[in-house]
């Protein structure tokens, strides 16, 4: 049974690595929020999901039932107004919202983001119905293969959005000023604010550049799997699992942390099926918990945390 | 014309984790001059300089820099009128280079138009700092991020300079290349008010000083007739 089970490993390894890139990419604004304002945004899953109905409504111009023809965008191009809208949102909770909610008590926030994610969620349903949607473009379904490997385009297209986003990303924090007072605040806020770095402000624009991700994240998620407006909450689970494993606050620990999320599940999914176990399309998400909580026993601070 | 006081605080009452912190206090600064704020710990001294940038915001009374009330004013506001504090423990940022942590101190707008500038007036004040520019602050001595830290609140372009604390933690030749910088700072025309746990210290860089306790200013005055008051001659042996 073992030789079988190991047979074709590698469609699953290559498919849990793309898959890891998505996962990668709707973390990576839920662990900035938390690496620079130690915020747990609990609404970050509905907001990708925001992203993702926008896109939609941009694709298939579908409102309140209706569809206006004048659309037909690809969600990909949608971006260019998707980002600095969910930018310019992001902007407002933080700084209309979340900083007044940090100044009440330490949960006031998470009770805000939780009703942020109502929100969303009871919004995008009465827009755009409770049923499932997908963004069905001419190339989501396509696929190639390369030598003895089977990889769907979109799944590539994850990883490498995934990447390009960590980079632009990382290479912002570093380089570019804001993105180093961003990196001040996040270390010592007290001393930043001695520098003269209006502290607010520069946490509005972190989560703004988080929204921004998530807006991204929305697009590619909408891509590759079926939505609903309640899916954000799953897909918010997944991106605790990516930062929880890889360190709070680390871009690279995100990754890796993406990586063996997207291997755990696919590997798992593929165990499944050369068992004969039936509901491996489900079942594999048993494995993506069960290995978070494995890390959570073992290494609780995550592969890099602080 | 030129205001005679560039800091003025009068009565200030402060607010501090549920309780009172500072009592009635009140201080003046003119322009150029090198005030000491001396006391022991918990006396209230690092309260007061917090509360003057616009850390603590709850307060009564008022503060005044160059006739212009900053009491409600936000920290970054402050640092833009010319204030600049060099908090105790020096609290550089550890995982930004000497270089990214002088820069972020000139971040308000009025400091970023004269950076350059004020980068090379540091750079030859301290000249280690651009030595190990690219270097990881935390990876520098004591000795040198103190420096750092100094050179950090020179790039907010200040009038005033607070100084929390500078010889914590510190040997003493080290002490003393700081207190030398501080000389070369006060040349340059900015004002200095420190706080210094050392007494001894503190009577010999400043020209006036402001003794704390428990939160309020028991004792103020020139330096030389402050050496001769009986209990400064306590502090001396008490701290």
């Amino acid at each position: 049974m073992v030789p079988e089970v190991l047979a074709g490993l590698s469609d699953p390894i290559i498919m849990g690595i793309l898959l890891g890139g998505l996962y990668i990419l709707i973390a990576l604004g839920l662990s900035l929020v938390f690496g620079v304002m130690r915020l747990i945004n609990v609404a970050h899953g509905d907001l990708v999901i925001l992203g993702t109905y926008f896109a939609f409504f941009g694709m298939t111009g579908e409102i309140l039932g209706h569809r206006l023809t004048i659309f037909g965008i690809d969600p990909i191009l949608s971006l260019v107004i998707g980002i600095p809208l969910l930018f310019a949102i992001g902007f407002a909770i933080q700084k209309f919202l979340m900083s007044r909610a940090v100044q009440i008590s330490m949960e006031a926030p998470l009770i805000i983001a939780f009703g942020i994610s109502l929100i969303i969620q009871n919004i995008c349903q009465r827009l755009w119905t409770p049923y499932s949607r997908g963004l069905t473009t001419s190339y989501a379904l396509k696929s190639f293969s390369v030598g003895v490997f089977h990889i769907p385009l979109v799944y590539l297209l994850d990883f490498i959005c995934a990447l390009i986003v960590m980079v632009i990303l990382r290479e912002f924090l570093r380089r570019t000023y804001l993105g180093k007072a961003i990196n001040a605040a996040s270390q010592d806020r007290r001393a930043a604010q001695l520098m003269g770095i209006n502290t607010d402000r520069v946490y509005a624009f972190a989560f703004a550049i988080a929204m921004a991700t998530a807006a991204i994240a929305g697009v590619f998620l909408g891509l590759t799997f079926p939505f609903t407006p309640t899916s954000g909450v799953s897909f918010l689970i997944i991106a605790f699992g990516v930062i929880i494993i890889g360190g709070l606050g680390s871009v690279l620990g995100t990754f890796l942390g993406g990586l063996i999320l997207g291997l755990a599940q696919t590997l798992g999914g593929h165990v499944l099926n050369e068992l004969g176990l039936p509901g491996a399309a489900t079942g594999q998400y048993l494995f993506l918990y069960v290995m978070v909580l494995v890390v959570l026993g073992v290494r609780p601070q995550g592969i890099f945390g602080r | 014309m030129r205001e005679e006081t560039l800091l003025k605080v009068s009565n200030l009452d402060t607010f501090y984790g549920g309780f009172q912190a500072l009592w009635n206090v009140s201080l003046e600064v003119k322009p150029k001059e090198i005030v000491a704020l001396i006391g022991a710990n918990g006396s209230g001294k690092s309260t007061l300089l917090d509360t003057i940038s616009g850390l603590i915001q709850s307060n009564k009374g008022s503060i005044e820099f160059e006739g212009k009330s900053i009491t409600n004013l936000d920290p970054f506001q402050i640092v833009t009128l010319g204030i600049s504090q060099v908090p105790e423990g020096r609290r550089i940022f550890p995982d930004l280079s000497v270089l990214d942590n002088l820069i972020l101190g000139s971040y308000n707008r009025k400091a970023r138009l004269k950076r350059e500038q004020n980068l090379k007036m540091v750079y030859e004040l301290f000249p280690i700092l651009e030595e190990r520019k690219n270097q990881l602050a935390k990876t520098l001595s004591g000795g040198e991020q103190q420096m750092l830290a100094l050179g950090r609140g020179l790039m907010s372009d200040p009038k005033l300079m607070l100084l929390d604390e500078m010889s914590l933690g510190l040997a003493p030749i080290v002490i003393n290349n700081v207190y030398k910088a501080l000389k070369k700072i006060v040349e340059r025309g900015i004002t200095i008010l420190f706080v210094e746990q050392n007494v001894r210290r503190s009577l010999e860089e400043a020209e006036r000083a402001y003794i704390m306790e428990a939160g309020r200013v028991v004792l103020s005055g020139d330096v030389a007739d402050l050496r001769e008051e009986e209990k400064v001659k306590k502090a001396y042996f008490g701290i």
